[in-house]
């Protein structure tokens, strides 16, 4: 078991390596040059030559890619050179905010998918399984925005329930106090992760069903209630840690487009206006990030199902 | 599409009243290749006919491709010059799904939009799962190593977010059809990578395999033959599910942001664009496209889904 963390840690660095090898190559890819850009078309020779040398730019591109890595060892997620802040300054208060809708959003979703895949395995084919299989199969082939837009049709345009636009407010604590704007974000990211996880969660409730133990249980004269809860819930329960580890770069991604549709103040949305302002480095510092979440959502996803399904032994 | 249904026709006889479903084999999409190789695809083929929503899927995706390719035949309407004199007309008159904002025909767009929307997904399904196969396939014969290195690649790949990873692109080229479908390309490739590699890993210790060593086969003599033909079935479903995916990407792509020149209309463009006049009750600009895609969509799962079945392959989904 040791061993096996040990290397699957082992892999998690190398592949955190690889994402920003990629990031720092697509930094390199882009047109232009930094100095000018930040400084203006009116810098002199001698500002952007000091610009150059202060940020290492005349630098063989290995040692770039060193000082690159060095600054994101030290935290330190890049430069906006448009809100003159740090990167990381500005993810410190947009990140508690998507804290708010993707955590949320998640556990709505989890609380819905578990029981209702349960039930869809127990009652197989019948009149619940076929309903809510189409209610599945419907939202996952819609684009993810097009959930929201249909929210905001029904639940903004036509019958003024809730309003289209999520609270402006700048800290996450100020976001939950107005609760009616939240939910339509947080309802259409939890129909967007419900989408997928319904589908993962039948289907891993059935492979459950089909277990020598669930028979043992029933043939030991278990009621049929007992069955459920004491063996096939609990046993679904520990998929539910994998679906959640590998579901972080659809919540992240599901995040980024709800967050564009409701103008939710998120990092999500702060990525996309630095692309229309060419924020490079908000851009790879969002990046890099959402890379290592996913990296570390793999890892506990792995390392936790290993601990909890004592039957894997490595 | 119009050879396979004939070559169902000729599988029907081999057929023999197992079932009495003629009805359903009329429509069977790999039929050509059913009567081509015997009896497992004979098997395969009628599983996958007594799937009612494989046959509803199937019967969807050629009448969206009809539509799509011999509509504008039918319906033929100005898709190059905006004409400003017929904007955001309601549907009705000369125009049976209205106009959008720039005065074409909704329904002339759709047709249009399906075209490229079909055509990048076929192109990204059958392109990625190409590269994939073959990647996956070495990885997980030559084993070791380079299996190691290979799949830490596909690992870093899964790692970085594909909807940023466009839209930075996007900063960088600009925008066309054939750049969207090389990216799409390019992160589409991981799945079938891994499933095939998994597939691979098992193939590789099979007496068959050995026995070709042990004769003196050259490795890609046996990956040609013996490993690639013996993942037909989840490179099959994969194809399936990776143009679903990949209509579902471009659409989504199109509302972030990524757009492409007015000449190439999709499904997803004129979603996008239509969603700007939700507020105006421009319906006619949203709903269309949105079914569309959905019907295609989903067409495209039942058809994979079933495919998954009659094969039997476990799929693990991204």
């Amino acid at each position: 078991m040791i061993g096996y963390i040990i290397r699957r840690l082992g892999q998690a660095i190398i592949v955190t390596l690889g994402v920003t090898v990629i990031t720092f190559a697509l930094l390199h890819l882009l047109p232009g040059n930094l100095a000018r850009d930040v400084l203006g078309p009116r810098a002199t020779p001698q500002e952007i030559a000091q610009f150059t040398h202060q940020n290492g730019l005349n630098r063989p591109v290995y040692v770039q890619y060193w000082l690159f890595l060095d600054k994101l060892l030290h935290g330190n997620l890049g430069y906006s050179y448009q809100y003159n802040r740090t990167v990381d300054s500005l993810l410190a208060s947009e990140l508690p905010r998507d804290l708010v809708l993707g955590g949320l959003s998640l556990i709505f979703s989890l609380v819905i998918a578990i029981p209702v895949g349960v039930l869809q395995a127990v009652r197989r084919n019948g009149p619940l399984d076929y309903a809510s299989t189409g209610v599945s199969f419907v939202l996952y082939s819609m684009p993810q925005y097009a959930i929201a837009l249909l929210l905001i049709q029904f639940l903004s345009i036509s019958f003024h329930v809730f309003p289209a636009e999520a609270p402006q407010s700048s800290s996450a604590f100020g976001i939950l106090g107005h609760p009616a704007g939240l939910v339509l974000p947080v309802a259409s990211l939890t129909l967007v992760t419900y989408a997928q996880f319904s589908r993962y969660m039948r289907s891993s409730a059935l492979d459950t069903l089909a277990q020598d133990y669930i028979r043992t249980a029933r043939a030991k004269g278990l009621s049929e209630r007992l069955v459920l809860w004491r063996h096939l819930l609990r046993n679904s329960l520990i998929t539910v840690v994998t679906l959640v580890g590998l579901s972080i770069p659809l919540v992240l991604t599901g995040t980024l487009i709800i967050e564009q549709v409701f103008n939710f103040p998120g990092a999500g949305l702060e990525y996309l206006q630095a692309t229309l302002s060419n924020d490079y480095e908000v851009m790879l510092g969002i990046t890099v990030l959402v890379g290592v979440i996913t990296v570390l959502g793999n890892l506990v996803a792995d390392i936790g199902y290993a601990i909890l399904d004592p039957r894997i032994r490595y | 599409m119009q050879s396979s249904i004939r070559g169902s026709g000729t599988e029907r006889p081999v057929d023999p009243g197992l079932e009495q479903g003629p009805v359903d084999v009329d429509v069977l999409p790999e039929g050509g290749q059913v009567a081509a190789t015997g009896s497992p695809w004979v098997v395969v083929a009628r599983t996958f006919a007594q799937n009612r929503l494989a046959v509803v899927g199937v019967a969807i995706v050629i009448l969206v491709t009809l539509f799509s390719f011999l509509g504008p035949l039918f319906h033929s309407t100005n898709q190059l010059a905006p004409n400003l004199l017929s904007v955001n007309l309601a549907p009705g008159g000369g125009h049976l799904l209205g106009t959008d904002s720039e005065g074409f025909d909704i329904l002339g767009r759709l047709m249009e939009g399906g075209q490229s929307s079909i055509e990048v997904g076929l192109a990204v399904g059958v392109i990625a799962t190409l590269v994939g196969l073959i990647y996956g396939a070495v990885s997980g014969f030559v084993g070791g190593v380079l299996d190691g290195v290979l799949m830490r690649v596909v690992d870093v790949g899964y790692a970085i977010p594909v909807v940023f990873l466009f839209i930075f692109a996007a900063q960088i080229a600009k925008p066309s059809l054939g750049l969207l479908i090389g990216l799409l390309v390019a992160v589409s490739w991981l799945v079938p990578a891994r499933l095939v590699r998994g597939e691979a890993l098992s193939l590789r210790t099979r007496e068959y395999v050995q026995a070709v060593q042990v004769m003196g086969g050259r490795s890609w003599r046996i990956i040609l033959r013996h490993i690639i033909p013996n993942t037909i079935g989840t490179i099959m479903v994969t194809v399936t599910f990776q143009i679903a995916n990949a209509i579902l990407t471009l659409a989504v792509l199109q509302y972030l942001g990524f757009g492409l020149p007015p000449g190439d209309p999709t499904w997803g463009s004129m979603l996008s664009d239509g969603t700007t006049f939700l507020q105006d009750g421009y319906w006619w600009q949203v709903y269309p496209a949105l079914a569309m895609i959905v019907i295609t969509v989903v067409a495209f799962n039942f058809i994979g889904d079933a495919l998954q079945d009659a094969f039997d392959v476990r799929l693990q989904e991204r």
